[in-house]
């Protein structure tokens, strides 16, 4: 049962209130970083770590807070609690695994300061997860937002050999290309926990 | 010669507020910010309430960033600059809650949010750190001012046609049938692309225009 409730959680942050598609966060990297297939995949990846450090972050700072009663205080204590941690994580990994550090690398300061981090944050709070719930929820998300990113890098990479008209290129295409993207996601309404 | 430099700040910061409105409007041309505010740009009095918190935050952040222009070591300049933002969105979030408090449930985690616009990061950078205060204000109410029309114009527009509504009135004949699809996030993507779209053909034909009139 259990077990149940959290894969429902996993798939509704991942596909039915995709981060990027139901919500709109993260729209600045997922229409910056999509041009580029391999980029995009790692920018994937990055995301889902951060969310993840995120996640446990926010809920020792929920811990703490309460227990001195000063919870208007957590929006400022979130970002610079995050920052800093993503900060130390990155050098612990440049010392431990250069491989990775380079998969990860040039991404992570990047996205310290996205929404698409910080909500997974506020969500979690706001929904009251526990730590567990909390984990399976910020790795969701970090994977419906890979997925995302995925896709539209590979439709952005075919759309190079189309000839588009002047009047759409650039944003206004790639809006389009979300708004169909974002429908098709609509299609998995229904499946998993219903938050 | 005090005059002429006093005159040309002025002029200085007039051009910047209107900058902010067109042709640099933070929407449209830019693309910045809008992250945690297309989510909640389904109806009109959403749309108008997170754009006038956003852009009240913009402006109190860049008065008091451009006040202490000359204090903030320009190493933690950042950090300072997103403490700055948190406090009045913490502020912010709170007056809503108070005020309104249906209106605060609607846009739930959204409002905190604003603490992560890349649109009010980078016009404190830009501009509010190196400016004096009135052409720092007068670029945040251009930029604000800018980011509220091209963001209540997306939000009524989804209303019109995904509720047949405006701003909570009926104003569509009975008869219309009301898009569903313009309520969905996909809709918001949609009527974001036809802004752009529209903007763009805007603009290129008053430029046209302007050019015509220079040559004759």
């Amino acid at each position: 049962m259990i077990d149940a409730e959290l894969w429902g959680l996993f798939l509704n942050a991942a596909l039915v209130n995709n981060f990027v598609l139901a919500y709109f966060l993260g729209i600045c990297p997922f229409l910056g970083v999509s041009a580029r297939l391999e980029s995009a995949g790692r920018m994937g990846l990055a995301v889902t770590f951060v969310m993840l450090v995120a996640s446990l972050c926010a809920y020792v700072i929920n811990r703490l807070l309460g227990m001195i009663g000063a919870e208007y205080l957590s929006l400022i204590s979130y970002i610079v609690v995050i920052a800093s941690a993503v900060q130390l994580v990155e050098m612990f990994v440049r010392k431990t695994s250069p491989a990775l550090f380079k998969a990860l690398g040039i991404f992570l300061p990047l996205i310290t300061t996205n929404c698409a981090i910080l909500a997974v944050a506020l969500f979690q709070t706001q929904r009251e997860y526990g730590l567990l719930e909390g984990l399976v929820f910020a790795f969701g998300a970090g994977m419906g937002f890979s997925l995302a990113l995925v896709l539209m890098a590979g439709i952005r990479e075919r759309l190079r050999l189309v000839d588009v008209p002047d009047m759409v290129q650039g944003m206004a295409i790639t809006l389009v290309l979300a708004g169909i993207l974002s429908l098709a996601f609509t299609g998995f309404a229904g499946i998993g926990a219903s938050t | 010669m005090a005059d002429s430099s006093l005159l040309n700040e002025r002029e200085n910061a007039a051009a910047r507020f209107k900058a902010g409105l067109w042709r640099e409007n933070p929407i449209l041309v830019q693309a910045l910010g809008m992250c945690p505010v297309l989510a909640v740009s389904n109806t009109g009095i959403n749309a108008l309430t997170m754009s006038l918190a956003t852009a009240s935050v913009l402006l109190a952040s860049a008065i008091v960033i451009s006040t202490l222009r000359g204090i903030i070591p320009p190493q933690v300049r950042l950090a300072c600059f997103v403490l700055v933002i948190a406090t009045f969105v913490t502020l912010t979030d709170m007056l809503i809650e108070a005020f309104a408090l249906e209106l605060h449930r609607a846009l739930g985690a959204f409002l905190p949010l604003i603490v992560v616009n890349c649109m009010i990061l980078s016009r404190i950078e830009i501009m509010a750190s190196r400016q004096p205060v009135p052409v720092a204000a007068l670029d945040a109410l251009g930029m604000g001012g800018g980011f509220m029309l091209g963001l209540i114009t997306l939000g009524s527009l989804r209303e019109l046609l995904g509720r047949g509504t405006l701003f909570g009135t009926q104003v569509m004949p009975e008869s219309f049938e009301p898009w569903q699809v313009m309520q969905l996030p996909g809709g918001g993507f949609f009527t974001l692309a036809a802004l752009v779209i529209g903007f763009y053909l805007l603009d290129r034909r008053w430029r046209a225009r302007r050019t015509a009139e220079a040559t004759t």
